[in-house]
């Protein structure tokens, strides 16, 4: 039993990565006044580019860079229709995310169901060793604690910086950037980079590490979960950790109720985390209060200076 | 750098010669597109063009090829379009139309000998029932919890492809169909009866009913104005005393019904059968049908055979085995991603002139 809970706590940290990183960067762009529907297709571009690169060269380095660059190319479209042509962000956000899925099924037809190999765990020495708490914490891959530290880094920046407070300002309202001598579109658009390429790196990691094989909709609606999770988190990438860290945790359940044999159907255990999320969405949504005190004012709207 | 200025203002309506070439523009984009990408497969640009956009075009058959995807397409779109013209982002239709199949299955499954005339309609009224309910869980958690229905119709439609695995694995599963996870084939009384020799049914006249019903509901009703105006200005309608939870219901209603009038449209057509999988993603395409429509009844319809002719086109490129199958959904994702772009010219004026720059010779 004790195995079982070492497993979900210790498996949550890198089932928890791809959702936290493809969150941070969905909170940074909305943030900036952006919502970003498109993550899942990022995500989907992310792995399917990222799973080829590794394929082929073996480096799983350079597969996360590869699954950055072209989901942030994704997000180009993205940014560029929202901000340049002013189109209507749900609506963008649904047709690039479309996109992005279809051209990653594309792309990975030649590699449905190949797997790769997946990277070296860094074990942490002595504290590896120490039970239950050292498999939990110190015995991860270099990319969950990167998203640690990259989390962490994002709480900072929006708190701490300049930079920060620039996206902020933006976030709430445009209008009065402008006239502060701020540029919101560049703002807007770098956000929108950035989120993109969190996206991607989510992406390559789901498919190169936390799971080594490609198959088309592996992605399996994590993209829209992380969309949610920004909403669960209100905006804090403190709390975008502990949430992630959750669903992380949630959707190990599946496998670890098959290890102790309970007769539950495998597709009522699938239900388990979109469930979670429409629950816990609802919860939080429902102190109406908080969300508008916490929720950037000018997301979804689009902003022109010449208007 | 260059010497333009470009000044973009927002026009106060569309402008209507636009409302012409960015439809236009927007396809004749879209088919370069598919062009470029046939041609990095391998396949020559011009045979594969012609078997995309002409020969579903070409024969009877491929005509009700054409009917029956669109069918599907602009039933959903037309329920999508009231409630994305009033702002409620159902994009779940997938979902609603998964369950309405399910629920529709239970009533030949269960009444294998029935030949009765009543078994057709009672099969369309727990579809769209079924397409409601799945949808009102959206508007509830919506009116009552302010819960997104973005979110909440996206994870219903993930719950809802579980909700069919598990039927076409255990209930609803054919005892005699070897291992195949799916349903017994229908009997007659439970099919669409079809025209002629193509496989087109008359599950057609339910998309033709929803598409001049939603034309009076958009031109012609007062609910529908009440919808319309709490889209296009929120304040306006609450100063008017319009509901903004009514325009939710009953958006998300009418959308679940027509997905799950969809549903039984393809179990009790070309399908014959509930089985893993339903559609290509008609509840999605459908999003991009009612954009690309203009949410207009009318455009709506153009559209949906348009992107109808990309499905049957695909599958015959894919027969002839150069085509990845992905093919078509990129095609029409492209499709709404140049509408997009294309409708800023038609909302906006745009004028370019020349920098006069003062003092600028260094």
């Amino acid at each position: 039993m004790s195995d079982a809970l070492v497993f979900v706590l210790a498996g949550a940290f890198a089932t928890a990565t791809p959702l936290f990183l493809a969150a941070l960067g969905e909170l940074i762009c909305e943030r900036s006044g952006v919502f970003n529907l498109s993550v899942e297709g990022m995500m989907s571009i992310g792995a399917v580019v990222a799973f080829i690169t590794v394929t082929h060269t073996g480096s799983h380095a350079l597969g996360m860079a590869a699954g950055m660059l072209a989901a942030t190319a994704l997000s180009t479209v993205f940014a560029l229709l929202t901000l340049r042509l002013l189109a209507n962000q749900v609506v963008s956000g649904l047709a690039v995310g479309l996109l992005g899925l279809g051209i990653s099924a594309m792309v990975g037809m030649p590699y449905e169901g190949a797997v790769t190999t997946p990277i070296q765990r860094l074990h942490v020495p002595i504290l590896a060793d120490v039970p239950i708490v050292g498999p939990i914490l110190f015995s991860q891959d270099a990319v969950v604690y990167m998203s640690v530290v990259l989390g962490a880094s994002a709480a900072w920046f929006l708190r701490r910086t300049r930079a920060g407070l620039t996206l902020r300002v933006v976030g709430e309202n445009p209008r009065s950037a402008h006239s502060l001598g701020l540029r919101p579109t560049r703002v807007r658009f770098l956000a929108v980079l950035f989120g993109g390429a969190m996206a991607g790196l989510a992406g390559a990691y789901a498919s190169t590490v936390l799971t080594p094989l490609w198959s088309q909709g592996m992605i399996a609606g994590r993209g829209w979960i992380a969309v949610a999770l920004v909403v669960f988190a209100t905006w804090r990438p403190t709390r975008l950790m502990v949430g992630a860290y959750f669903f992380g945790a949630v959707s190990l359940l599946d496998l670890a109720v098959q290890a102790i044999g309970l007769g539950i159907p495998s597709q009522l255990m699938a239900c388990v985390p979109y469930v979670s999320t429409i629950a816990i969405l609802a919860i939080v949504s429902s102190d109406i209060a908080r969300i508008r005190l916490n929720a950037p004012m000018s997301l979804g709207e689009s902003y022109s200076p010449a208007a | 750098m260059i010497p333009l200025t470009v000044e973009v203002t927002r026009r106060k309506s569309p402008s209507r010669w636009g409302m012409v070439i960015v439809p236009l523009l927007t396809v004749v984009l879209a088919v370069a597109s598919a062009a470029v990408m046939f041609s990095a497969y391998g396949a020559s640009p011009g045979a594969v063009l012609f078997g995309f956009f002409v020969e579903p075009l070409s024969s009877a058959y491929n005509l009700g090829e054409v009917a029956i995807k669109a069918g599907p397409l602009i039933l959903i779109a037309q329920g999508l379009a009231i409630g994305f013209r009033a702002k409620v982002w159902n994009v779940g239709a997938e979902g609603q139309l998964i369950v309405g199949a399910v629920a529709a299955t239970v009533v030949p499954v269960y009444l294998p000998d029935s030949d009765s005339a009543l078994l057709l309609p009672a099969m369309i009224v727990l579809a769209a029932a079924a397409g409601m309910l799945w949808a009102a869980i959206a508007a509830l958690l919506r009116t009552r919890f302010n819960a997104s229905e973005i979110i909440v119709t996206l994870m219903l439609t993930e719950i809802a492809r579980q909700l069919l695995y598990y039927a076409v694995m255990g209930p609803l599963r054919d005892p005699g169909g070897f291992s195949f996870p799916q349903s017994v084939p229908f009997q007659d009384a439970a099919l669409f009866p079809t025209f002629g020799e193509t496989r087109a049914n008359v599950s057609i006249l339910i998309c033709v009913a929803a598409t001049v019903s939603a034309w009076i509901f958009v031109t012609r009703s007062f609910a529908g104005f009440r919808l319309l105006i709490g889209g296009v200005s929120p304040d306006a309608a609450r100063y008017a005393g319009f509901s903004q939870t009514q325009a939710v219901w009953v958006s998300l209603l009418l959308g679940g019904a027509a997905a799950g009038l969809a549903g039984v449209g393809e179990i009790a057509g070309p399908l014959g059968k509930l089985q893993p999988i339903l559609t290509p993603g008609y509840g999605y395409a459908a999003i991009i049908v009612a954009f690309l429509g203009a949410l207009n009844p009318i455009a709506i319809v153009l559209a949906g055979l348009f992107m109808a002719v990309i499905y049957v086109g695909g599958d015959n490129a894919l027969a002839t085995g150069q085509i990845p199958a992905s093919a078509p959904a990129v095609l029409q994702s492209l499709l709404l991603v140049y509408y997009l772009a294309c409708a800023f010219f038609v909302n906006n004026d745009i004028r370019v002139g020349f920098v006069r720059r003062v003092g600028a010779q260094a």
